[in-house]
């Protein structure tokens, strides 16, 4: 009744039968694994709304206060008006605790669901035309959520969160010619400063969530416009989307997914604690915590910057810092060659056709083993990321694991590479999927040319790095 | 379909059946009688005879002539269980709507599949309703985080599970084959862009002034936001924060409470955190003195009066992430960072020898003063903290 008269009223002022009945038959595919952005989506949506929360409590001010409170451990203590706002949320605000712990589980659950979505557009080739501009407007969306996870941890005022803010100011600062400039202008003079908390905290909760909020719009706009893809199967081509309507099917199932994941973000945030502030104490310059580490999707570039070795290299009176290539450099180039690849993969195979259907990852051998090698490399990078964390449990020592991790660094994208590689070829030829022949041996030559070639491009700038290293010691 | 997965399917029937089975018998208790209401169609089709008015105003035939012919192929199995539910129907021989054909729906529109479904779906929403319940109670009583997250996530998942369960047993699930429109304009339409473009832009006269003017002010602009950046660094980064220490000749070692350093004031092999007495707990002052046998010192010539007694003092700032150099690990004669690891060997002027620092730590001279408490010789040997380009 009440909606009938509420959709006419509308309608009758704006004229939207015909789109909203497209809206509502629109058609998306089934399956889970089309589910995992939306799972992104779900938890950006909890993250606004427990941010908003606990924004309306936080005091991101880095001005020195004394807390007098019921946590006894720190009675009396001088710490930034931040910190103190963060004990009071924890302890004294009804509800407070477990909503920053839902926050901070929901901002983890945001960056994982969208890596495993970005994993799964890129082993089923999601990412070819006409879907390149979404592959690139979900990159930048992962790049953001990256930042705006550091920046949320980082402006609570703590022991942890400050030696994460000295790494960041000095990854700033290591980047060449326009480094220091950089880092000034970010945290407002050499660290620790009264600005970065501030200026952290309006990034924060402003500006990457305003960006992340309109390119997540654009991102959904286009899916619309283009539609969702599908696996390949009966009925599935290049001409037709098969699925469930959005309403009434599709809608029952992803209310239920939105409120599946709100339930798995509470239970963490009540059940599994989740950076203990209060353990850590105030931020001191003058002291750093033992076993820090960085949330999880900042751990392959702090593996980084522990497995590089210390280079001084030098060119001229020009110092290159051995963080610049862990820390700028080597993310740069993963993102980079994230951003190209749709754009590579379509100057390697002459292959510019709209592609509607999913192929499975078996199909395509070569990628497949790249990516996975690529995951191996960043998953070496993330253990070693903790190298002095193993080293306490398995009771090595952190040379030792440092030195087997540098091995590991090359041997496991190689053998995770050469088994996908050999395990798809199987796979392949077990389901015999009919393959153009002519166009799949010139793709495979192609391929192997590059892969060659690529080969022969490391060994150069290998050789060059120890020439260069070399003289320089001389 | 491979045999594996008709087998999977096959599998997934069975388990539904004796879940099922189980099920039914419980529903029949509860639920017998609101479930003999059959004519009641399944929830998610019965669109009210309104909404269908407000429907039909939108559905204009012109759309559907360009739809590409793959979408035909499922045309004439349209069901009349699906019309009922409120899609519009075309007309016997129109070809296939542009939003698509559905197919059988599901074989779950049976009394028992509702009853069924009602059932479990009603189990769940009560959990989430038991769970909504138990999160205002403890908010308003204890306040125990463990019990809010747990009562806070029943409710959720319970409705979760229910609209899932909804959607698998009460909603009529369908599959829908729509065809797609190419992604790319017709060169018909785009020719009709161009013929309006062009002519548009003939109208606008003077365009190279206009075109160069704008840029022009663009620029200025551009330069003002860019400059406007400055508002944000509070000093040079090239001013004395980065580029030296603090510390002068002269300058007396205190300890963090502002205690003069004496040379009786460490154990050999043990350290401490000093600083300059007119500077107390600043950053980049912040140095580590520590004490080491004078005889397996190998620091370089021009420094060998450096280390009075065995005192040495290095930068504490470490020269790769900035982290405070805190532990010093006397057996092995190495300062270590918590932050990377990374080792400075504290007999040869703190040269790296492990983890990914590659600048040894900046030393400060030290001499005793006629007291015999320490003093700095001057500043450090380099800029402490981490490298930047151009370091020296």
């Amino acid at each position: 009744m009440i909606v009938t008269w509420l959709a006419r009223w509308i309608d009758s002022r704006l004229r939207l039968s015909k789109p909203a009945r497209e809206f509502m038959n629109h058609v998306f595919p089934d399956h889970w694994s089309f589910l995992l952005g939306e799972i992104a989506l779900y938890s950006f949506l909890l993250l606004v709304a427990t941010g908003t929360f606990l924004a309306l409590l936080f005091n991101g001010s880095a001005a020195t206060v004394v807390y007098h409170g019921p946590y006894r451990a720190l009675d009396g203590v001088p710490m930034s008006a931040a910190y103190e706002s963060v004990l009071r949320i924890s302890f004294e605000v009804p509800a407070g605790l477990l909503i920053r712990q839902m926050h901070h589980w929901a901002a983890l659950i945001f960056v994982g669901a969208i890596v495993l979505h970005l994993s799964r557009i890129f082993f089923t080739g999601a990412y070819r035309r006409p879907r390149e501009i979404n592959w690139i407007i979900g990159l930048t969306l992962l790049l953001l959520a990256i930042v705006n996870g550091y920046l949320g941890y980082s402006i609570g005022g703590d022991l942890l969160s400050g030696t994460g803010v000295r790494i960041a100011y000095a990854i700033l600062l290591s980047v060449p010619l326009i480094g220091p400039w950089l880092a000034f202008i970010f945290f407002g003079g050499n660290v620790p400063t009264d600005a970065a908390i501030p200026r952290m905290y309006g990034l924060h909760i402003f500006l990457v969530p305003a960006l992340i909020a309109g390119l997540l719009l654009l991102h959904l706009a286009i899916i619309w416009r283009q539609y969702h893809t599908n696996y390949p199967g009966p009925g599935r081509t290049n001409h037709s989307i098969v699925g469930s309507r959005l309403w009434p099917s599709y809608t029952g199932k992803s209310l239920g997914l939105l409120f599946l994941v709100a339930a798995l973000t509470a239970a963490l945030g009540g059940l599994v604690q989740i950076n203990p502030v209060w353990i850590y104490g105030p931020d001191n310059p003058a002291a750093a915590l033992p076993g820090a580490q960085p949330d999880w999707y900042l751990g392959w570039i702090e593996g980084a910057m522990r497995l590089f070795p210390g280079i001084n290299l030098r060119i001229g009176s020009w110092l290159f810092p051995e963080l610049f290539f862990a820390g700028v450099f080597f993310p740069a180039l993963i993102f980079g060659g994230l951003y190209l690849y749709p754009f590579f993969e379509r100057w390697i195979t002459f292959d510019d056709e709209p592609h509607h259907v999913l192929h499975l990852p078996y199909e395509t051998p070569l990628k497949t083993a790249f990516g996975c090698a690529v995951f191996a490399m960043l998953l070496v990078l993330f253990f070693a990321g903790s190298d002095d964390v193993i080293a306490v449990v398995a009771g090595g020592s952190v040379v030792t694991i440092r030195a087997i991790l540098r091995v590991l660094f090359f041997i496991a994208p190689t053998v995770t590479a050469a088994l996908v590689y050999f395990l798809c070829v199987k796979l392949k030829r077990k389901h015999a999927v009919p393959v153009a022949q002519a166009a799949d041996t010139k793709r495979t030559i192609l391929q192997y040319a590059l892969l060659v070639g690529s080969a022969a491009g490391i060994a150069i700038l290998a050789a060059a790095r120890s020439k260069l290293s070399r003289w320089h010691s001389e | 379909m491979t045999a594996r997965s008709r087998n999977r399917g096959a599998k997934r029937v069975a388990s539904d059946r004796s879940l099922r089975a189980f099920a039914l018998k419980m529903s029949n208790v509860f639920f017998a009688k609101r479930a003999a209401h059959a004519g009641d169609r399944v929830a998610g089709h019965r669109i009210s005879t309104d909404a269908l008015e407000l429907l039909a105003v939108g559905k204009s035939d012109g759309e559907s002539s360009d739809s590409i012919s793959a979408g035909r192929s499922r045309s004439d199995s349209q069901s009349p269980a699906t019309s009922a539910g409120g899609s519009y129907e075309p007309p016997p021989d129109s070809p296939p709507s542009p939003l698509g054909v559905d197919s059988e729906p599901s074989e779950k529109d049976s009394e028992d599949a509702q009853r069924l479904g009602a059932a479990l779906a009603t189990i769940a929403f009560s959990i989430a309703i038991a769970g909504g319940i138990g999160f205002l109670f403890v908010y308003w009583t204890s306040g125990n985080n463990m019990l809010l997250g747990t009562s806070l996530a029943v409710a959720f998942g319970g409705f979760g599970v229910a609209l899932v369960l909804a959607a698998h047993w009460l909603i009529l699930q369908t599959e829908v084959s729509a065809p797609r429109e190419p992604l790319t304009s017709s060169a018909e339409e785009r020719e009709s862009v161009y013929r309006d473009f062009y002519p548009g832009r003939q109208v606008i006269r003077r365009r190279k002034l206009l075109t160069w003017m704008s840029a022009a002010v663009m620029g200025t602009l551009a330069a003002a936001a860019i400059s406007v950046l400055r508002s944000f660094f509070g000093e040079s980064p090239y001013g004395p924060t980065l580029m030296s220490g603090i510390w002068r000749r002269g300058d007396r070692l205190v300890t963090e409470k502002g205690d003069p350093v004496s040379i009786h004031s460490l154990q050999m092999g043990s350290s401490m955190v000093v600083y300059p007495e007119k500077h107390l707990g600043y950053v980049s002052a912040q140095t580590v003195l520590l004490r080491v046998q004078e005889k397996y010192l190998q620091l370089p010539k021009q420094r060998a009066t450096w280390a009075p007694m065995g005192y040495l003092a290095y930068s504490r700032v470490c020269t790769h992430a900035g982290c405070p150099v805190g532990l010093f690990e006397a057996q092995n004669d190495l300062l270590l960072c918590p932050c990377h690891q990374s080792t400075f060997n504290v007999m040869d002027g703190a040269q790296p020898t492990g983890g990914p620092a590659a600048r040894p730590l900046p030393q400060l001279p030290l001499y005793v003063d006629g007291d015999g408490n320490l003093r700095a010789g001057g500043d450090f040997t380099a800029p402490p903290g981490p490298s930047f380009w151009s370091i020296p």
